[in-house]
């Protein structure tokens, strides 16, 4: 009973219980047929949600108003370049996977830059950022798609174990993620950074260092969510990021990760992604349109957080 | 008699001469610019923004982001061709139903402190499926009285600049002069020391919310006038854009402080940095990259201004 009162303590519980639910829900409908189709699908493609919801996460973390609009830009960005310069060479994987991963870093250094120099709020510094990096997208894109190098490509798209690759990848991250947040002393510092920067300051914390690292932390993991959905997609789209803008911050505040910063959730990351994909495909299962499916959706992401905060009643 | 200007003026300098030395130079690049209908096509865009960014900013006055006012306008520019056009009183009352339901997110949002930003993510998906059933592909036509409303000649000033100084004086009028605006900016400022005074935030930000819902409605109104049809994703990027024109207005995210005025030359702003980079003959790759320059640009120009400002004080 205790391990019970234990586990409904956990804010990320209720994603996974919402998790089932809609799992169930859709399986009915199919007859129980689609069981393992849909499970890998889910996996698969939370396994991107998660990569760049961890990253924004730990942005989201460090307290009111920080938060990392130029994922998208940067997912775009990374693909391109990385798959360009992959050619379709097989061994030219690890120097990809590298200049994305510096791209990550260079739109991270810069996104900072902007916030300390010019003292604006991360909202705007990162949107500007962001303006920036798409056009650096359209310029070297310029409408070409470039196909994976094949063994990527395989990877990408196969299972180990039957469990999809990219699900092992982001499963990897979320582990990392967690180790940091919870047992290093650079995760216990953005917390408290998040909780008050001010008493942070006063505790000898590095604040400025500190969220400098986060906000790069923020840029590789979208950088390399980027570099792996093009090649798991066969091929870099211009557009390929901007779903990733709201799909980021929604699975990390349905995750139990509090807006207000200074309290952080890397399972609810998970249970929200695969919840957020579930969701969709559910309706798709019930033949809904674009636009019912569209209207539900919302409806659900409010529901979520109305339930959720209730549980943190308001402070007299 | 006191000759200096006040801080808020100062706040306003930033804005207002970022948006003179744009126009300035655009003037310079194709003096053609500088006549009636050049001015008019230069800001005839500029008008459903510089609403939007009103809207925005009476949110951004009560410490809450609006993630869903590009969706929202859109559904309200899809209700404008549709509705408002075909049956007018069905679709002044489902406008009108919709301006409710953004006072009743103000209410609970305030009730069970929710985050603004989760609340508005979850709408705008809301609001653009609502759009999506209304047009399902692009459509519609603009009411006559919009059609005409956004393309009349007055004398003297382009339509544009006329729509754009009532905008600014009407918004200025609402939130910088009346008791609600000084309610609305008190609870953005410190909300329990209004609650203490006895007045209602509940009532403020309800009020903050329908009104922000009211300016967006116009907002679509003025964009269908101005496109003549409509389609569900027309004006998805007036999230980021309102935002930015808050921002570049002089506006801040929290403590209420915020300036119509501002937010309105921030709008133009935007609008006409569009306008400059196609004279300059910029590579159309890099004309959203010299948007977020041209952002950057001006916000440190203001923290230049903010740093003479704060030792003019001290002294």
């Amino acid at each position: 009973m205790t391990l019970f009162h234990g586990l409904m303590r956990k804010p990320w519980i209720w994603s996974y219980l919402a998790v089932a639910v809609v799992w169930f829900a859709t399986i009915m409908v199919t007859g129980g047929a689609s069981a393992v189709g849909l499970s890998k699908a889910a996996l698969t493609f939370a396994a991107f949600s998660v990569i760049v919801g961890i990253g924004q996460m730990f942005v989201i973390t460090l307290g009111p108003g920080n938060i990392d609009l130029s994922v998208p830009a940067t997912m775009t960005l990374a693909g391109t370049v990385a798959l360009k310069l992959m050619g379709v060479d097989n061994g030219m994987i690890v120097p990809g996977l590298l200049s994305a991963l510096a791209i990550g870093v260079g739109v991270g250094v810069c996104n900072y830059g902007l916030i300390k120099l010019l003292r604006i709020p991360p909202i705007i510094a990162t949107l500007a950022m962001s303006f920036i990096v798409q056009s650096a997208a359209i310029w070297t894109n310029r409408g070409l798609r470039i196909k994976p190098p094949s063994l990527l490509a395989e990877f990408t798209t196969s299972s180990t174990l039957g469990i999809p690759n990219m699900a092992i990848v982001a499963l990897a991250v979320a582990v990392i993620a967690w180790v940091l947040l919870e047992k290093s002393l650079y995760g216990r510092w953005i917390t408290a950074i998040g909780q008050s920067m001010a008493a942070a300051r006063m505790a000898g914390i590095p604040v400025d260092g500190t969220r400098f690292i986060t906000y790069v932390l923020c840029a590789v993991l979208a950088a390399l969510c980027g570099y792996l959905l093009a090649c798991f997609s066969g091929g870099a789209a211009l557009n390929m990021g901007a779903e990733y803008l709201l799909m980021s911050i929604a699975v990390v505040v349905i995750g139990g990760t509090s807006v207000a910063g200074g309290d952080s959730n890397v399972p609810g990351v998970w249970g929200a992604s695969l919840f957020m994909f579930l969701v969709v495909s559910m309706l798709n299962t019930y033949g809904l349109g674009a636009g019912v499916r569209l209207i539900m959706t919302g409806l659900i992401i409010i529901s979520v957080i109305v339930v959720a905060s209730g549980r943190r009643a308001r402070q007299p | 008699m006191n000759l200096r200007p006040s801080s808020d003026t100062i706040r306003l300098i930033v804005p207002a001469l970022s948006l003179a030395s744009l126009l300035a130079a655009v003037f310079w690049l194709q003096p053609r610019a500088m006549s009636y209908v050049g001015l008019n096509l230069l800001f005839n865009l500029a008008v459903p923004i510089a609403l939007a960014t009103i809207a925005q900013m009476l949110i951004m006055a009560v410490n809450n982001l609006d993630l869903s006012m590009g969706a929202f306008v859109s559904f309200a520019a899809c209700v404008a061709a549709t509705f408002l056009h075909d049956n007018p009183p069905l679709g002044v009352l489902i406008l009108l139903a919709a301006i409710a339901v953004y006072a009743l997110l103000g209410v609970i949002i305030h009730l069970r402190d929710l985050p603004s930003i989760v609340v508005t993510l979850g709408m705008s998906f809301v609001w653009t499926g609502l759009a999506v059933l209304l047009l399902p592909a692009p459509g519609g036509h603009a009411p006559e009285w919009a059609r005409w409303l956004m393309t009349a000649k007055p004398p003297l000033m382009p339509m544009a600049i006329v729509a754009s100084i009532v905008i600014a004086l009407l918004a200025h009028f609402i939130v910088m002069r009346s008791s609600f605006g000084v309610l609305v900016r008190g609870v953005g400022g410190n909300e329990r020391s209004v609650e203490r005074a006895g007045w209602s935030a509940l009532v403020a930000r309800a009020g903050a919310y329908g009104l922000a819902g009211a300016f967006a409605v116009a907002a679509g109104i003025a964009l269908v006038g101005l496109t003549t049809s409509a389609d569900a994703n027309i004006a998805l990027r007036y999230t980021l854009l309102s935002i930015a024109g808050v921002i570049l207005g002089g506006g801040e995210f929290v403590g209420g402080r915020v300036s119509p005025i501002g937010a309105v030359i921030g709008a133009l702003t935007l609008t006409l940095a569009g306008s400059f980079l196609s004279f300059l003959r910029i590579s159309p790759d890099w004309q959203i990259g010299a948007q977020g320059a041209i952002l950057i640009i001006v916000l440190a120009l203001r923290l230049f201004l903010n740093r003479i400002e704060s030792r003019e004080r001290r002294r």
